[in-house]
């Protein structure tokens, strides 16, 4: 028997992926047109929705979304912590363009901050309440997003790249080797945040993850609040432009330099602030939660949802740290599919390059970029 | 004298690619620089508008010494490029692009003011007002990267061969704009592959070759100098 299955030529295809992008963009549209009580009401439900996620007595009725082989609540932090930081990182990629490899680096910085000045097993013996430490740590992540800036963000691209990488190296060692950070032994007994319920319970406390969650999350609703104010103001188009082209930037009298470096310092300290949640959350930290395979997932995130958009980066992180928490537990025809989970990570992202560069919901700007480069492209062949 | 270049050498690394050059625009004037391609003619520009350092000379504008200055702060003290190959933001609608040229400038009314005379200038920018910069055809671009100049209200506008790649009619156009655009009271520094036009319309010119000013002169006298006419302008 002969079939005929022919393969479909470039022109179908193309109309195919065309038929898809409108489909898209008629969501978007819609989305656009609709009244703002529509939008306000949606976006309402969607935050509602985020917020009662973590409740056993919501989530069992949710299907498949619980993940089988962990604790959906302590997922659902981490998920928490990935979102917040791919909203930073997607400042320094996604806005200003830079291409930061050592992000978790500063997560780090954020974490240990917290750990020495809090923990009984630090050195220094400060003994500082969570609250107290938590701008600290902001600021220290600030700073040194600042001196880690400043000497590389005069030269383009690459050094960069490669300087953000050696950092997040150096911050790892350093937790690995150095006494005063304490290796795999760690710091212990780091206090939680304050408050309590009525009863006097804490409201922090190590079994029920959910208030942890609820603080990221709504820490996430005011750096996005913040970030787009940001975005639509004169720093906003500041950055844009630099992404977009920095000489041309330059020449209608945007000072890109230090327009790259508040934006690398502000994505910094959302990392810390996101590494001073984790240390508060944990109550221990050592040297093992800083692999360089953190840095790349963020990166990752941040590209696969589609960079320089705020709701991309969200959905992004949340997607991959979700699906690699969602493997766990999962046997298929006898292999433990979280042993593979990074290969199937590394499929998806290679498909999603391949297909649709330019993420999952990318910006209208980002479109016409990718449009204009790949224009480039074909214009130098 | 609005601009004064006195010796200005550059370098690329290694490669020297201005060997003390030195030239004057005054107030009111079009100069145009005319040259081979790789003399240098972009990367003078580069030099004055402070994308690039110098190696040594000086550059004096408006009676100040701007030779250290940081290229964004040239532009507020009214020093405004037009880069070559247009250098327009790529995913930014028309009207963000001109909005961008005003990046400095707080004078809202201003402003307003100077979008409503690009439109009128460039009719065609007008129209597609709402579409992506990185989707206008290269002539639209080229008028977007010269509009958006102009939003800066510059003393002094860099225009780095405005006419590449445009169509003759378009190119018989953007030379009328820029004849309008001096005569409303901008100082034009012009970089031109298209000698004919650019020396027709100039009143004064300078001419480079690798990197040193070989002549200099009003624009009519270059016009009928017999070694630009062979060089520059194609007839023996
Ligand atoms: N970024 C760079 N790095 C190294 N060399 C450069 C660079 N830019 C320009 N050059 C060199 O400097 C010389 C002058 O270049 P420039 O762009 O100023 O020429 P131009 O007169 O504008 O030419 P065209 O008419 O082709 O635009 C050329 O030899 C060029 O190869
Ligand atoms: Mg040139």
């Amino acid at each position: 028997m002969t079939t005929t299955v022919n393969p479909p030529n470039p022109e179908q295809r193309e109309a195919a992926m065309d038929r898809l992008r409108h489909g898209r963009e008629a969501i978007a549209e819609r989305w656009r047109n609709a009244p703002r009580w529509v939008r306000w009401v949606l976006l309402a439900a969607v935050i509602v929705f985020f917020y009662a996620l973590p409740n056993k007595e919501f989530y069992q009725y949710l299907g498949p979304i619980p993940t089988p082989g962990a604790n959906f609540t302590q997922v659902m932090f981490t998920v928490s912590i990935y979102v917040l930081m791919a909203v930073g990182l997607n400042i320094v990629v996604g806005f200003a363009g830079l291409l930061d490899l050592g992000y978790f680096g500063f997560f780090a910085v954020g974490a240990y901050t917290v750990a020495v000045l809090t923990s009984p097993s630090s050195d220094i013996k400060t003994l500082w309440p969570w609250l107290l430490v938590v701008p600290v740590a902001i600021a220290l992540t600030m700073v040194s997003g600042v001196m880690l800036g400043t000497p590389t963000l005069r030269l383009r691209g690459d050094y960069l790249a490669l300087v953000t990488l050696g950092f997040a190296e150096m911050i790892r060692i350093s937790a690995v080797s150095l006494p005063f950070l304490k290796g795999q032994r760690g710091f212990n007994q780091i206090p939680h945040p304050p408050g309590k319920y009525a009863d006097g319970k804490p409201i922090f406390g190590i079994l029920d993850a959910r208030p942890y969650y609820w603080l990221v999350l709504t820490l996430i609703i005011l750096v996005v609040i913040g970030v787009r104010n940001l975005t639509h103001s004169r720093v906003g188009r500041a950055w844009i432009s630099i992404r977009e082209d920095e000489d041309a930037a330059q020449l209608m009298g945007v000072p890109t330099f230090k327009f790259k470096l508040w934006a690398f310092a502000s994505g910094a300290a959302i990392a810390g602030l996101a590494g001073a949640l984790f240390a508060g959350k944990q109550n221990f930290v050592n040297s093992q939660n800083f692999e360089l395979l953190n840095s790349i997932i963020i990166l990752a995130a941040v590209i696969f949802g589609g960079s320089g958009n705020i709701v991309g980066a969200i959905v992004g992180g949340g997607l991959v740290a979700y699906m690699i928490e969602r493997f766990r537990g999962i046997e298929l025809f006898g292999l433990e599919l979280y042993e593979y989970r990074f290969l199937f990570f590394g499929l998806v992202l290679v498909v999603m390059m391949i297909f649709r560069p330019q993420g999952l919901i990318p910006n209208r700007r980002r479109a016409a970029e990718f449009k204009d480069r790949r224009k480039e492209v074909i214009v130098g062949e | 004298m609005l601009l004064e270049i006195d010796d200005v050498s550059l370098l690329y690394g290694r490669i020297q690619a201005l060997h003390g050059i030195s030239l004057t625009v005054d107030e009111g004037e079009i100069v145009a620089l005319i040259g081979a391609n790789g003399a240098g003619k972009s990367t003078t520009m580069r030099a004055i508008s402070g994308i690039r350092p110098v190696a040594s000379g000086r550059i004096r504008f408006n009676g100040e010494d701007v030779t250290k200055l940081r290229a964004d702060l040239r532009v507020r003290r009214g020093l405004c490029q037009a880069p070559e190959g247009r250098g327009i933001f790529p995913g930014m609608t028309v009207l963000e692009n001109l909005d961008m040229g005003a990046y400095t400038r707080r004078d809202r009314a201003g402003v307003a003011q100077d979008l409503n005379r690009v439109m009128e200038l460039f009719p065609r920018l007008a129209e597609r007002r709402k579409q992506a910069g990185g989707t206008l055809s290269g002539g639209e671009q080229q008028m977007l990267a010269v509009g958006r100049a102009l939003m800066s209200r510059p003393k002094l506008l860099l225009l780095d061969e405005p006419s590449m790649g445009l169509a003759p009619m378009l190119i018989q156009q953007i030379f009328n704009i820029i004849t309008e655009i001096n005569e409303q009271g901008t100082t034009i520094l012009l970089v031109e592959q298209n000698a004919q036009q650019a020396l027709a319309r100039a009143h004064r010119a300078y001419v480079l070759e690798t990197g040193r000013i070989v002549k200099s002169g009003t624009g009519a006298e270059l016009l009928h100098d017999p070694s630009v006419k062979e060089a520059y302008l194609g007839v023996a």
